[in-house]
């Protein structure tokens, strides 16, 4: 059984990384990377056993899950490991050379490794419980991370978003405990069963606002925002790119969503309130971006507005919404994780952010700006790249539900995304070479690398919506509308 | 009923404490205190009244026994409390070596 190793592998690699990193130079790079590699190759034969058995359930320490703690495979699970591993494999290839920067590179590795164990952890497990104990390591590892620099505005944005972040993980904890006393057992699918066997709602609309409140902020979604655009733009590159890319999904996007559908149970009254912040943050989160100078805050401002899509998709909470916001969902941690390596790259050759400043880059760094412009048109929405496509099926989602007011907010929301990139693209990679900068050399080849490779799953994320790759999303998508039947694929692949 | 209204009157102080001081330090253990009104409910709903420890021993049978689960929830989670609330004192320790300051009003580098 493979399910532990997705835990098991990055932990032992943050273990050992911390033991011996600081004695042999070359340790951390070449543990983290392999680690991530056997990562990504593990997720992605994951997918092929959910393809053959749908749900995998693999028992920790050989107790029957009502009682012991479970892990679960399946379809939605599956596609959030790929999103993960992938991402991750590109941030550690990037980090080589990236993080030469900073010093003790090894620590630097260590909390990236335990911060991918927390977010695999949160994706696998079946149990609420060990959700939240996943959910505290992987934050614990960004605060620190955030603070990596320990400069005077890291420091600060690491303590807001520490404060808010424990203040939510409280919230979460709370509503954890409240459903424990209302059904006595902390096993999902257990749970799930027994909520399905009560017939009145009981405490579970007060549940429901702590869970919302508590893995909103974790999600960024508007009125707990505030964390966000202070906290990602101060963090390293590389972990800019993992914080926006994936984290803010699998702790607050995935962990929502599995909770509301398959555990809770989605009500009218929820669903609208889920569609209603996801409009809002869409809108507010562009509208501040509009405004931005620092290349890396008008990025952080783009994944509250483009979470706002996701949430959008998966809140209208027919097939087709969900198919275009977990598509959604995929497509934003690639190409959003390469818009902040990009930026890392300026930083890296320039050591400046401020879009103002730079001008021409083009000249001197052609792999940068050219993956930055397919970086921007998939953000913005321009047809063959992969954007385009989720936010169409999210916009047609709203419409097949009689939401036309909302799919107007999607559409002027992505004008808007669009103007605020053609801002950056004429600022920092077109016009003319400042003077400044006639020295700047391109950056070296494992970032490139990394760079490149994300450009081309940008380009080429439209084809999962073909029907040989459909069941990569399908199958999540199954996952989340079967609701609480989910009880019943967990119960039958025990036995 | 009247331990969980004080548990959840613990609860809001702590919340109160972090919303409106203007110390970190204060802010910090505003924290605590919101972690710790948490871990009373976790205690409290796993309570019984006259309940006995669940301890199986030979020749006794125990009829009115706590929940031991939510003991062990309790543990984890203060464990947890423990490691937030360390890197969060670290950090603040290294924000007064930067600003030279406690107030977070006077905190505010990033805006915008």
């Amino acid at each position: 059984m493979m399910l532990p190793l997705f835990v098991i592998i990055p932990l032992g690699a943050a273990f050992l990384i911390s033991l011996l990193g600081k004695k042999i130079e070359k340790i951390p790079d070449v543990l983290a990377n392999s680690a991530t590699l056997i990562l990504l190759a593990l997720s992605l034969h994951s997918f092929v056993l959910v393809k053959a058995y749908k749900t995998l359930v693999y028992k920790v320490g050989g107790w029957i899950p009502p009682i012991g703690i479970c892990m679960v495979l399946d379809g939605l699970a599956s596609f959030m490991l790929i999103t993960v591993n992938l991402v991750s494999f590109f941030v550690a290839v990037y980090s080589v050379n990236y993080m030469r920067r900073y010093t003790d590179k090894w620590k630097f590795y260590t909390l990236l490794m335990l911060m991918l164990a927390g977010m695999n952890g949160i994706i696998i497990t079946g149990d609420l419980f060990n959700l939240f104990v996943f959910l505290e390591i992987a934050s614990i590892a960004s605060y620190a991370l955030v603070a990596f620099g320990t400069e005077a505005e890291e420091l600060e944005a690491s303590f807001k978003y520490a404060i808010m972040g424990s203040v939510a993980s409280s919230f979460i904890l709370l509503g954890i405990a409240m459903l424990y006393s209302y059904t006595s057992t902390l096993n999902m699918a257990d749970m799930a069963n027994i909520l399905t066997q009560k017939s009145q709602t009981g405490i579970l609309p007060f549940v429901s606002v702590l869970f919302l409140m508590g893995f909103g902020l974790k999600a960024a979604l508007v009125p707990f925002h505030a964390w966000l655009p202070d906290a990602h733009p101060s963090a390293p590159a590389p972990i800019s790119a993992m914080l926006s890319g994936v984290l803010i999904k699998v702790l607050g996007v995935y962990a929502m969503m599995r909770i509301f559908f398959n555990v809770l149970g989605v009500s009218q009254a929820v669903s609208s309130i889920i569609i209603f912040l996801g409009v809002v943050s869409m809108l507010i989160g562009v509208f501040l971006a509009l405004a931005q100078w620092d290349f890396k805050r008008l990025l952080a401002y783009h994944s509250v507005s483009q979470i706002g899509y996701v949430i959008l998709g998966l809140g209208l909470g027919t097939p087709f919404g969900i198919l275009g916001g977990l598509f959604h969902l995929f497509n934003h941690s690639v190409f959003k994780s390469l818009l902040f390596l990009n930026s890392g790259a300026v930083v890296y050759a320039l050591h400046t952010r401020d879009l103002q400043d730079m001008s021409g880059l083009r000249q001197r760094m052609p792999v940068t700006a050219n993956t930055n412009l397919v970086a921007s048109m998939s953000i913005a929405g321009i047809p063959p790249f992969n954007g385009f496509w989720s936010k169409l099926m999210i916009i047609l989602g709203c419409i097949q539900t009689g939401r036309f007011g909302y799919a107007l907010c999607a559409v002027a929301a992505s004008l808007l995304t669009l103007a605020s990139f053609m801002k950056v693209q004429k600022y920092a990679f077109f016009g003319k070479l400042n003077e400044k900068w006639e020295t700047v050399k391109e950056v070296p080849l494992a970032m490139r690398f990394s760079m490149i490779g994300l450009a081309v799953i940008c380009m080429a994320g439209g084809i999962l919506i073909l029907p040989v790759f459909k069941p990569f999303l399908q199958l999540a998508v199954d996952v989340l509308m079967a609701g609480r039947e989910y009880a019943q694929a967990v119960f039958a692949a025990v036995r | 009923m009247s331990a969980y209204l004080l548990c959840f009157i613990l609860f809001c102080i702590g919340l109160y404490c972090i919303l409106r001081k203007r110390n970190i330090i204060k802010i910090v253990i505003g924290l605590g205190i919101v972690e710790y009104a948490v871990n009373l409910f976790l205690v409290l709903i796993g309570y019984r009244w006259r309940g006995r420890a669940p301890i199986l021993a030979k020749g006794r049978e125990i009829l009115n026994m706590v929940d031991p689960l939510p003991q062990a929830l309790v543990l984890t989670s203060i464990v947890i409390g423990l490691a937030i609330t360390a890197l969060i004192v670290a950090i603040a320790m290294r924000i007064y070596e930067k600003y030279g300051t406690f107030d977070i009003t006077r905190i505010r580098r990033l805006k915008g």
